[in-house]
């Protein structure tokens, strides 16, 4: 009894992981399933032709490499101007100042469709046809506020005698900022633009306003094979996208640490 | 002591700043340009639209007509109150949750840490969708879990408060919410963990030394610490959650749509841009009506 | 720009007039000080005397509103930080947390491109004993460790002044005198200009060798430790540096060296030279409570001696400190060493006695 008491909090926090994970062990399963139908409900076969070919269902790859190329573009632009905005908003004070955090903080609030549809009218008015173009506008527009937020809190959190420091030791400010504040604030950036990725990859409301009628990124074609069909190599790109994001993060922390001990 | 001496007064006064005032307006220029563009305006552009009739052949013209928002605010409130009833409890299942799942991977999670925190964002990578359709798996009818729910008789609870209407689970409001959690559960998790993890166990001490039971040490020493956490990760997940679609029409039946499906119907198919306009409004004012009473009811300014 | 590192240190500073305002007050209200070369000098104050203030307008992180600033007989008033060859240790330390110990204490040698700044930091960190955690993290090392790194950061430039502040205040009180007696020993060692900046009077008097006290954004006094000690210019002085028993006095009669004073009806005796000439009104009379006496009551060898009752009487080892309260309601402190004479009791009539060589006169403020 007392030990479930103590452990209780373990317990159900390893519950909540198997919530957060299942899922996603049911797209690792199913991608060796060999469906009988349309639809990949229900196991019926252990097979290895969705992994040995891929891009067999058409349009697919096409889509996911357009998602690969259009997250990349739009979580360096955001990760650039966000960069910049979050040194603004983080180290100086201005006036404005509150309401340019209320304009960061607004996107944010606003849910996705309401977003969508307000981008699609200012395009329909300035008569802007949707495409490519339209998808990154409103990708990088969805994306800065967080990569400002995010950097945001590690700009704010740099001690200021550090660069007065660095100042003090013979350092002019470019070589300041590039040899103390960028290294510090780094880990602050590189979140931010893979937050910036991630969003822009999985987008689907947004991207579903802006993108046209010849545009598809990955998340619409799955929504279509969703209403149409679900070929069984949308869960083999699932499962590589997830070990892909578990291992890179994995190998840096390792190397993290082992850089550490190194220095200890 | 005198504060001005006669013939030390400064002679010469120099700018303090220089042109170091408008550094922070360069650095602002780009992404508040593109916030202002692409964000501020479109919002006029559909508060606009929301004021106008005619119809996409004939083109639309601003006619003031206010009418749009009470026809579509008549028409649309079952959906529009089922999507804060949805995201509400969504929102609610996900702090039950989340706020054990964050406190053992701040405090008991030991050399695990950083892995759990992976795993925890890890299936945002894996699309959004993709995760959506698995849920349509596991709570297929002949799959484990209907089976386990039918065994225990729990599907009839489900009945009972309306969250499942047959023997089903998946199609149902049940299946909605249970995918709302789901997908935003990591919103949540996140912020609860930083304000968890950066809490002093030795606080815990001190609450136990001046004689509180479990029960007060967390409501009143974690609870008021872990606040700020609290409100982003329900703001994060509640946001998101009332405008969202993909699960209620993935997961759903024509009993669970949400206003967020009305509205890109109305935009997207029916083409009856005023009334899309009008409902996105509503939704947008409403979040912002809740979440400035919200933070202001917790206390706290610090957003996000 | 900088020179070499190698340059010949002259390392005497010289500020003038200077002045630092903000908005809405005076930080820093018009600072005449000339620092001798090789001192050790002390800026002594409380806190909002301005005294970090002007320590960041010599380092060139703030600039002054007005005034000059000399190294040697350079003006250095419109350079910047980096061009300074002046190196701070901060009060947070400000070690880069991104770099090991051996490339924060080379940061500034490599700026200036010195050659072998890797062997001057090595023997940097020998200096301050820390030559066995150069692949250290700051984060890995104590609070009085990191202190000597952000030392050895600054000395191992050989910076024409090397400024301190409040170096020692995040470090308990053993650490921090361990830290005087060590900052002494390599100033010694090293014979660079030491400008430290701190608001704890037993700190700046033991380690100094000029203290400038501080006060509203000017330089109230400036002396030796001793002299400033015993004879305080004026009231903030005499109660910021320890605790003194002011008597209001008039002057009744000068006699050569002896001037006869009347306090409260009592007549005493203070040294001539000890009267400030400029202001003659509102004197008092100072005595720190270490020079007063308990004589007996027909003691007749002082000149100078009050009577009063005892209302307290602490007892911290080396010495005993008790309150005298005079009939005028005044309460004088004086504290006896505890030399095996007899001690005081509480409600006791006590008589109190010094010696006018002991005393000091202030003027009103």
């Amino acid at each position: 009894m007392n030990w479930l008491r103590k452990n209780l909090v373990v317990i159900i926090g390893l519950l909540v992981m198997a919530y957060i994970l299942i899922p996603n062990l049911v797209v690792v399963v199913f991608s060796f399933n060999k469906p009988t139908g349309h639809f990949n409900y229900e196991w019926n076969q252990f097979s290895l032709d969705a992994w040995l070919d891929p891009c067999a269902a058409p349009g697919m790859c096409d889509s996911l490499g357009l998602s690969l190329w259009i997250g990349v573009v739009a979580a360096a632009v955001a990760t650039v101007m966000g960069t910049m905005a979050a040194f603004a908003l983080g180290r100086y004070r201005f006036p404005g100042r509150s309401s340019t955090n209320l304009l960061v903080f607004m996107p944010m609030a606003t849910p996705e469709v309401v977003m969508g549809a307000s981008l699609l009218t200012l395009f329909v008015s300035v008569g802007l046809e949707s495409g490519t173009t339209t998808i990154l506008i409103a990708h990088i527009l969805f994306t800065v506020s967080f990569v400002i937020t995010t950097v945001k809190a590690r700009v704010a959190s740099l001690d200021p005698a550090l660069e007065q420091a660095a100042a003090d030791l013979y350092a002019t400010p470019a070589q300041a900022f590039w040899k103390v504040t960028f290294p510090l604030v780094a880990p602050g950036i590189a979140a931010g633009a893979l937050l910036a990725f991630a969003l822009s990859f999985d987008d689907y409301i947004v991207t579903n306003f802006n993108a046209g009628a010849s545009t598809v990124t990955f998340p619409m074609f799955v929504w279509g094979a969703s209403q149409r069909g679900i070929p069984v190599q949308i869960y083999v790109i699932g499962t590589v996208m997830f070990v892909g994001a578990v291992a890179i993060v994995g190998i840096a922390q390792a190397i993290g640490s082992r850089k550490r001990k190194v220095d200890a | 002591m005198a504060l001005v001496v006669p013939g030390v007064r400064p002679v010469k006064r120099r700018a303090v700043r220089r042109w170091g005032t408008f550094t922070p307006l360069i650095l602002l220029a780009p992404a508040m340009l593109w916030l202002t563009v692409f964000f501020v305006v479109p919002t006029f552009s559909l508060a606009s639209q929301s004021l106008q009739t005619g119809d996409i052949d004939n083109g639309f013209v601003l006619t003031w007509h206010f009418q749009t928002y009470a026809e579509a605010l008549g028409r649309y409130w079952p959906q529009f109150l089922r999507s804060l009833i949805y995201a509400g409890s969504a929102t609610v299942i996900t702090l039950l949750v989340g706020y054990p799942l964050a406190w053992f991977i701040a405090h008991r999670s030991g050399r695990f840490k950083t892995m759990l925190l992976v795993l925890v964002i890890a299936p945002f990578f894996t699309n959004f969708l993709i995760r959506t359709l698995a849920w349509q798996i596991i709570l297929t009818d002949t799959g484990p879990v209907t089976g386990f729910f039918r065994a225990t008789g729990l599907i009839h609870v489900l009945q009972w408060l309306g969250l499942v209407t047959s023997d089903a689970l998946l199609y149902s409001p049940f299946a909605v919410i249970s995918g709302l959690a789901y997908n935003f559960l990591p919103f949540m998790v996140l912020p609860l963990y930083t304000s968890l993890e950066r809490l002093d166990l030795r606080y815990l001490d001190a609450a136990g030394d001046l004689y509180a039971n479990g029960w007060n040490t967390f409501w009143k020493v974690i609870w008021p610490l872990s606040l700020p956490g609290v409100v982003s990760g329900t703001l994060l997940t509640f946001i998101p959650a009332a405008g969202d679609y993909i699960n209620s029409k993935l997961l759903g039946n024509t009993q669970t749509v949400m206003i967020g499906q009305v509205i890109d119907a109305q935009f997207l198919r029916v083409l009856d841009y005023p009334t899309a306009a009008a409902l996105s409004f509503i939704l947008m004012a409403t979040i912002i009506v809740m979440v400035g009473l919200y933070v202001r009811a917790a206390g706290t300014e610090e957003l996000v | 720009m900088v020179e070499g590192a190698t340059r010949k240190a002259t390392g005497e500073l010289r500020l003038v007039e200077l002045f630092r305002e903000y908005d809405d007050f005076v930080a820093v209200n018009g600072i005449d000080l000339d620092v001798p070369p090789g001192s050790f000098f002390a800026l002594l104050g409380p806190s909002g005397c301005g005294k970090t203030t002007t320590l960041r307008m010599i380092a060139g992180l703030e600039e002054p509103t007005s005034g000059r600033i000399f190294l040697g007989t350079d003006d250095i008033t419109n350079t910047r930080a980096h061009q300074r060859r002046v190196n701070t240790v901060f009060q947070s330390y400000a070690l880069f947390p991104h770099l090991n110990i051996i490339d924060n204490v080379g940061f500034g040698l490599r700026q200036l491109k010195v050659a072998n700044w890797k062997t001057k930091a090595m023997e940097a960190l020998e200096l301050v004993k820390l030559a066995d955690r150069a692949k250290q993290k700051p984060r890995q090392l104590s609070g009085g460790m990191q202190q000597r790194v952000a030392l050895a950061r600054a000395i191992v430039n050989e910076p024409e002044i090397l400024l301190l502040d409040e170096p020692l205040g995040a470090l308990d009180l053993k650490l921090r005198r361990e830290m005087q007696i060590e900052l002494k020993r390599i100033q010694q060692e090293v014979g660079i200009t030491f400008i430290h900046v701190t608001h704890d009077q037993e700190e700046a008097m033991t380690m100094a060798d000029t203290v400038a006290v501080m006060r509203a954004g000017r330089i109230e006094q400036l002396g030796e430790p001793a002299a400033l000690y015993d004879k305080p210019a004026t009231a903030f002085v005499a109660n910021f540096l320890g605790q003194s028993n002011l008597l209001p006095i008039e002057v009744t009669a000068v006699a050569g060296d002896r001037t006869t004073v009347a306090s409260h009806g009592t007549s005493l005796v203070v040294e001539s030279g000890a009267i400030p000439t400029e202001a003659p009104d509102g004197l008092r009379l100072g005595i720190r409570p270490e020079k007063l006496r308990l004589v007996s009551a027909n003691d007749s060898v002082w000149t100078n001696k009050l009577s009063g009752e005892v209302t307290d009487a602490s007892f911290n080892g080396v010495s005993t400190t008790y309150l005298v309260r005079m009939p005028w309601g005044q309460e004088l402190t004086v504290t006896q060493p505890n030399d095996g004479t007899a001690r005081a009791t509480l409600g006791e009539q006590v008589t109190i006695a010094w010696d006018p060589h002991h005393a000091f006169v202030i003027g009103a403020d």
